[in-house]
């Protein structure tokens, strides 16, 4: 196995090693390309590719062209440390990765005291940013929590919530969803929850949970989860005439939903991913794909394909390749991509990134401006 | 803690209970009779929600008045259903009579997965949207807020079901035949009684009654999905051995007592925990009364 990942490693090299002069610029490409997740990580390294040989096509950054250093951590923590380490030492400024959220984990405290800038198109876990640890981190996706913080944006501040009620359906999604909301209402100081509460998927009736967010006197119900516990919520919630918003996450923004809870779902609030298939950018990028390697391209594409546009925006702009110069650019330039024009706010999470508040409205979730 | 809080769980509770106890009778009863589990009655359940489906489906598109359909639709789904019980009970319990307990225990489990199957395959896996079939009632729109239409009709329909059941087996030939083959099954057979005759009565019956919940509550909730019964047979079979399994007034109050103690378990303590609350009552039940509320400690035959 080791034998094969180096012989991998060295092949790649050698590629791109053609092209490269004693003066370019290296970017690593760090994620899974072996082994049972190979397909999120393979996608990413396949838009470095294409990114890096239209950009050597035009000659380069700033007349440099772009070396890539493909090195492949299987989203294992133990080999992330290492090919941190060997990116660190190859002279690799920017790595594109890791793939998995432990893998960037364990890879990111060698980057952060090399000031290596990091930018993953996968990692969602919200602690890689939010914790302040890893400065040097950004991100082209939304983190795990994004939904959560924008239903409670959503509900205090344009529908104006007081009071609250958060409930789960105690799964990870939902109770994630569920418990992100609470941290950020609580947070805001705006709006109190006044109640925080689990119920049980597949069960007969909810009759006494909705008595229960009557009692607590709630104007906002959130609830992290699926569509057919939603389902039944709202409509129980009908039938025991309570008159409150519904605010839910992506496991509801499903058309089953709509047509289970058929009028009762009208008004319902869910977030869902943002739609960019419209975008040229986009339409453009699996265009590039397709006629380089022949096939659709996979997950975390795109994301991929906007942190490399990133990081070659932010190295053209800097005019080098040390750190600071670079992240001023990134947190202060839009740059067209194929997931939106993106910037990147002080903690590296992308702005304009990921999703929006939909509501059902005659039988449709419309997407809410 | 305030009156009406409490009102509002204990009729919430009471809505939950009447569920729990209508399909809790077909376990108790079949229990009665032959000692078996039948863990195919909560696809019995969820069979009965389905025909209802199809029925009121076929009969709206037919212009049929909405109380119409609703009675039309369980009758319907009881014949239904009373002919999927009969024919389990042929295929899969019969010819394992004298073959012990453990065996029949498995096929009833075999039979339950079947049945799941057979309408994942022959309808959908889907979770499909059930029709509102139970009319807004005027008299009860005061108190719609806390009592709905489908709640009090859900009580109403158990606690007459329930009563005729009760008289049923108290004065016809047919329930006193019940009773004595429940009793001693030889004994009946030796003094004319037949008895494959009764324990297929009692199958019919049962999946009856679980056609009949299947319907108010589908309707109730508003959706159906194949995976319906599993929970819902659980539920009601911890009620029947809560009021001690082989007793019907034991099933009903059993029933009440799991929805009564769930409902405010979830109000006044956490939702997080209602499956906990139903599962240690039965735990602690088992150890402490293992015959239940109604039930008689057993005493072995020697």
């Amino acid at each position: 196995m080791k034998g094969k990942i180096s012989s991998f490693v060295v092949a790649v090299c050698l590629a791109f090693a053609g092209a490269a002069s004693a003066d370019t610029i290296k970017i690593g490409v760090a994620g899974a390309h072996t082994g049972d997740l190979a397909s999120y990580g393979l996608p990413t390294v396949n838009a470095a590719k294409i990114v890096a040989k239209q950009v050597n096509d035009k000659g380069g950054i700033n007349g440099k062209q772009i070396e890539l250093v493909v090195q492949d951590d299987q989203c294992k923590p133990e080999l992330a440390t290492n090919v941190a380490t060997k990116l660190v030492s190859d002279g690799a400024k920017v790595v594109i990765g890791h793939i998995c959220s432990g893998a960037t984990k364990a890879a990111l405290p060698i980057y952060t005291e090399a000031k290596v800038m990091v930018i993953s198109p996968s990692a969602t876990n919200p602690e890689l940013t939010q914790s302040g640890q890893y400065p040097t981190f950004f991100r082209t996706i939304a983190s795990d929590d994004a939904q959560a913080k924008l239903g409670v944006d959503f509900a205090v501040g344009k529908l104006g919530a007081k009071k609250i009620a958060v409930l789960h359906d105690k799964g990870d999604y939902g109770k994630g969803y569920a418990e992100f909301a609470k941290k950020f209402i609580e947070e805001g100081g705006k709006a109190q929850v006044v109640l925080f509460e689990g119920i049980t998927p597949g069960a007969v009736d909810y009759s006494a949970v909705v008595q229960k967010i009557r009692q607590s006197g709630a104007d906002t119900v959130m609830f992290g989860g699926y569509h057919p516990e939603a389902s039944k919520l709202v409509s129980q919630i009908k039938k025991k005439r309570i008159d409150v918003h519904f605010i839910s996450d992506d496991g509801v923004k499903d058309d089953t939903f709509i047509k289970v809870a058929g009028k009762d779902a009208e008004g319902v609030y869910a977030s869902g991913p943002k739609d960019v298939s419209g975008l040229a950018l986009n339409k453009e990028a699996i265009e590039a794909h397709k006629a380089m390697f022949g096939t659709d391209p996979g997950a975390f594409f795109d994301s991929a394909y906007a942190a490399m546009l990133a990081a070659v925006n932010a190295v053209a702009k800097a005019g080098s390749t040390d750190f600071d110069a670079m992240a001023k650019v990134m947190r202060s330039d839009l740059v067209e991509t194929p997931v939106g024009t993106i910037k990147f706010d002080t903690r590296g999470d992308a702005e304009g990134v990921g999703f929006s508040m939909y509501q059902v409205q005659n039988g449709k979730y419309v997407e809410m401006k | 803690m305030d009156v009406q809080y409490f009102f509002e769980l204990f009729l919430s509770g009471l809505t939950r209970g009447s569920i729990y106890a209508l399909i809790a009778i077909g376990y108790t009863m079949v229990y009665g009779i032959i000692e078996l589990i039948n863990f195919a009655h909560g696809e019995i359940y969820m069979i009965g929600a389905f025909t209802g489906l199809i029925v009121a489906g076929i009969l709206g598109t037919m212009g049929f008045p909405l109380p119409a359909i609703l009675v039309l639709a369980v009758l319907v789904s009881m014949i239904y259903c009373a002919g999927y019980g009969y024919t389990i009970e042929k295929i899969a319990y019969k010819p394992l009579r004298q073959a012990g307990r453990l065996s029949p225990l498995i096929s009833a489990i075999g039979m339950s997965l079947f049945l799941q199957n057979y309408v994942i395959l022959v309808q959908t896996s889907d979770f499909v949207p059930f029709p509102s079939l139970i009319p807004e009632f005027a008299f009860l729109e005061p108190i719609a807020h806390i009592f709905a239409s489908s709640d009090f009709l859900i009580v109403v329909v158990s606690a007459v079901l329930m009563a005729g059941l009760t008289l049923f087996i108290k004065y016809t030939k047919m329930g006193k035949a019940m009773r004595a083959t429940a009793q001693n099954r030889k004994m009946a057979m030796l003094l004319g009684i037949d008895a494959d005759r009764v324990i297929s009565v009692t199958f019919i019956i049962g999946s009856a009654l679980a056609a009949v919940g299947g319907v108010l509550i589908a309707s109730h909730v508003g959706m159906v999905n194949f995976a319906i019964g599993f929970l819902a047979g659980i539920k009601a079979f911890t009620a029947a051995v809560l009021g001690g399994i082989g007793s019907l007034p034991g099933a009903m109050l059993g029933g009440l007592f799991l929805g009564l103690s769930e409902s405010f378990g979830a109000g006044y303590i956490s939702s997080d925990y209602e499956d906990v609350f139903a599962f240690s009552l039965l735990v602690i039940f088992l150890i402490f009364r293992p015959s239940g509320i109604m039930g008689k400690a057993k005493v072995e035959k020697v």
